[in-house]
């Protein structure tokens, strides 16, 4: 599992080759940061997603936040449930609070990001 | 958060936890930011009197009376810098609380119109810190940490009147006033005495909790209630926002008073509303609103989140009179995509359990 410094994560499910399928969510960190959650806006399935661009929107009491592509690719899958059942992203975050899958359009994105020891490291002293 | 040169919490944990605690129990608002004048001298009445909005001529010592501060835009019409609570302290001392973001200008103006003597106005926000507590349990947590008599004189007080009191050891001037629609009472306490009247409120019940900005603002959202800068700013006509309460203008003269005499007479060019959002998503301020389908924008939000207390998105607009009826079905467009939503009374219904 691959985090972004905007606290997406992706995880590639079997080997990273173009088309390889990989799932993102968000970060607990982020959930707990953001508290709470209203409202959630997902692409549609077939959408394509670039790398450090918007794919879709949390909300919170407090504002509105971008959730961003840690890599491009195709979304195949959309977790329909999760806006009705918010809960998921603080309860599961890198489990059932997984928000959609993409097809990878190039594996070697992953690279740029940060495993998730450099990612603690990054929340924890404030650089993020 | 930094907000008008104060560092504020915007929560401290959860905004839905910290409103809802305020609805059934009791918030611990730390709202020094708000800006504490005081005017005093022989001639501060009448001076005062000529230069708010509401009449203080007839103020009695412990009565407490919302107001807007207006200048007269250079002789060009009415302005208002903000709104505000004064209270009569003495039959010559009187408190003014302004909000923060407007201190500096306020404070400004007033001086500029002081008279030559009779009348002295300090600036008394460094040295003192206000808190605000909020809630049905409110009363009771203040009133624990006060004498049988001073309790009984803080008890007895009726909304929008003050008194001094000691609480938790500490001289306070008690106001039953706040910005939650709850009852309760805000306290201003010499700075140095702020952080121990915080912990013995916050000791004095389990049902205290400390809240910030974002539940202060959901709170008063939920009760219909202006804030300035949003519902409320320098060219808003009070009577369209239902403020008119804010303003006396019979027999009186004060800057500005011609053209709000003039604003109370026409009939206003939009009226604020509360908007109930179908869907979870919020409208938030700037937000379009539009008749069901129609093309033409006929409103602003001005402000707008989730409701805690509803669990539903709720929003304050500016909209055309035409679509103010309670019940009119409108569209906002948020973030380019129309959203559905009612026109709904303020204070929103339902906000507060009946009891």
């Amino acid at each position: 599992m691959k985090f972004a410094k905007s606290h997406e994560w992706i995880r590639v499910e079997g080997d990273a080759a173009p088309g390889a399928v990989a799932t993102i969510g968000v970060s607990a960190y982020a959930v707990e940061a953001l508290t709470d959650l209203v409202f959630m806006q997902l692409p549609a399935v077939g959408a394509p997603v670039t790398a450090g661009e918007p794919f879709g929107e949390i909300e919170s009491v407090k504002a509105v936040s971008d959730l961003y592509a840690p890599c491009s690719g195709e979304v195949v899958e959309v977790h329909t449930e999760l806006p009705d059942n918010l809960d998921l992203l603080g309860s599961d975050p890198y489990g059932k609070g997984w928000i959609i899958k993409i097809k990878l359009a190039d594996p070697s994105q992953l690279d740029a990001l940060m495993d998730q020891a450099a990612y603690d490291a990054s929340v924890s002293d404030g650089s993020h | 958060m930094p907000f008008a040169g104060w560092e504020m919490p915007v929560q401290y944990a959860s905004i839905v936890e910290e409103h809802l605690a305020t609805r059934s129990g009791c918030g611990l608002f730390d709202v020094s930011h708000m800006g504490r004048l005081a005017v005093s001298g022989p001639k501060s009445r009448e001076w005062l009197d000529r230069m708010l909005t509401r009449s203080v001529a007839d103020l009695q010592p412990g009565g407490v009376r919302y107001t807007l501060i207006t200048d007269d835009n250079g002789g060009r019409g009415v302005r208002i810098l903000d709104d505000a609570l004064v209270a009569c302290e003495a039959d010559d001392r009187f408190a003014l609380v302004v909000n923060g973001s407007n201190r500096d200008r306020v404070v400004a103006w007033l001086r500029s119109r002081l008279p030559s003597e009779g009348v002295m106005l300090e600036d008394h926000t460094q040295q003192t810190a206000m808190i605000a507590v909020q809630g049905p349990a409110a009363m009771g947590i203040v009133t624990s940490l006060a004498s049988s008599a001073d309790a009984e004189r803080i008890n007895a007080l009726k909304n929008y009147r003050c008194c001094a009191a000691a609480v938790a050891g500490h001289s306070a001037a008690v106001s039953r006033t706040g910005y939650t629609g709850e009852d309760g009472v805000e306290l201003v306490v010499a700075a140095e005495d702020a952080v121990a009247m915080w912990e013995a409120l916050l000791a004095a019940d389990a049902a205290a909790r400390p809240c910030g900005l974002g539940a202060r603002d959901t709170l008063r959202l939920e009760a219909g209630m202006p804030l300035y800068g949003h519902e409320l700013v320098e060219d808003t006509n009070p009577f369209a926002i239902g403020l008119g309460r804010g303003v006396s203008l019979e027999g009186r003269s004060f800057p500005g008073s011609e053209p709000l005499a003039a604003m109370q007479k026409g009939p206003p060019a939009t009226k604020r509303v509360g908007l109930v959002l179908s869907g979870k998503r919020p409208a938030r301020e700037g937000s379009g609103v539009f008749a069901s389908g129609g093309a033409e924008q006929l409103g602003l939000v001005t402000s707008g989140s989730f409701a805690p207390s509803l669990g539903v998105p709720v929003a304050m607009a500016m909209v055309d009179p035409s679509l103010a009826e309670p019940g009119t079905q409108l569209e906002v467009d948020i973030r380019g995509s129309r959203q559905p939503a009612t026109v709904s009374p303020l204070p929103f219904p339902g906000w507060r359990q009946q009891v």
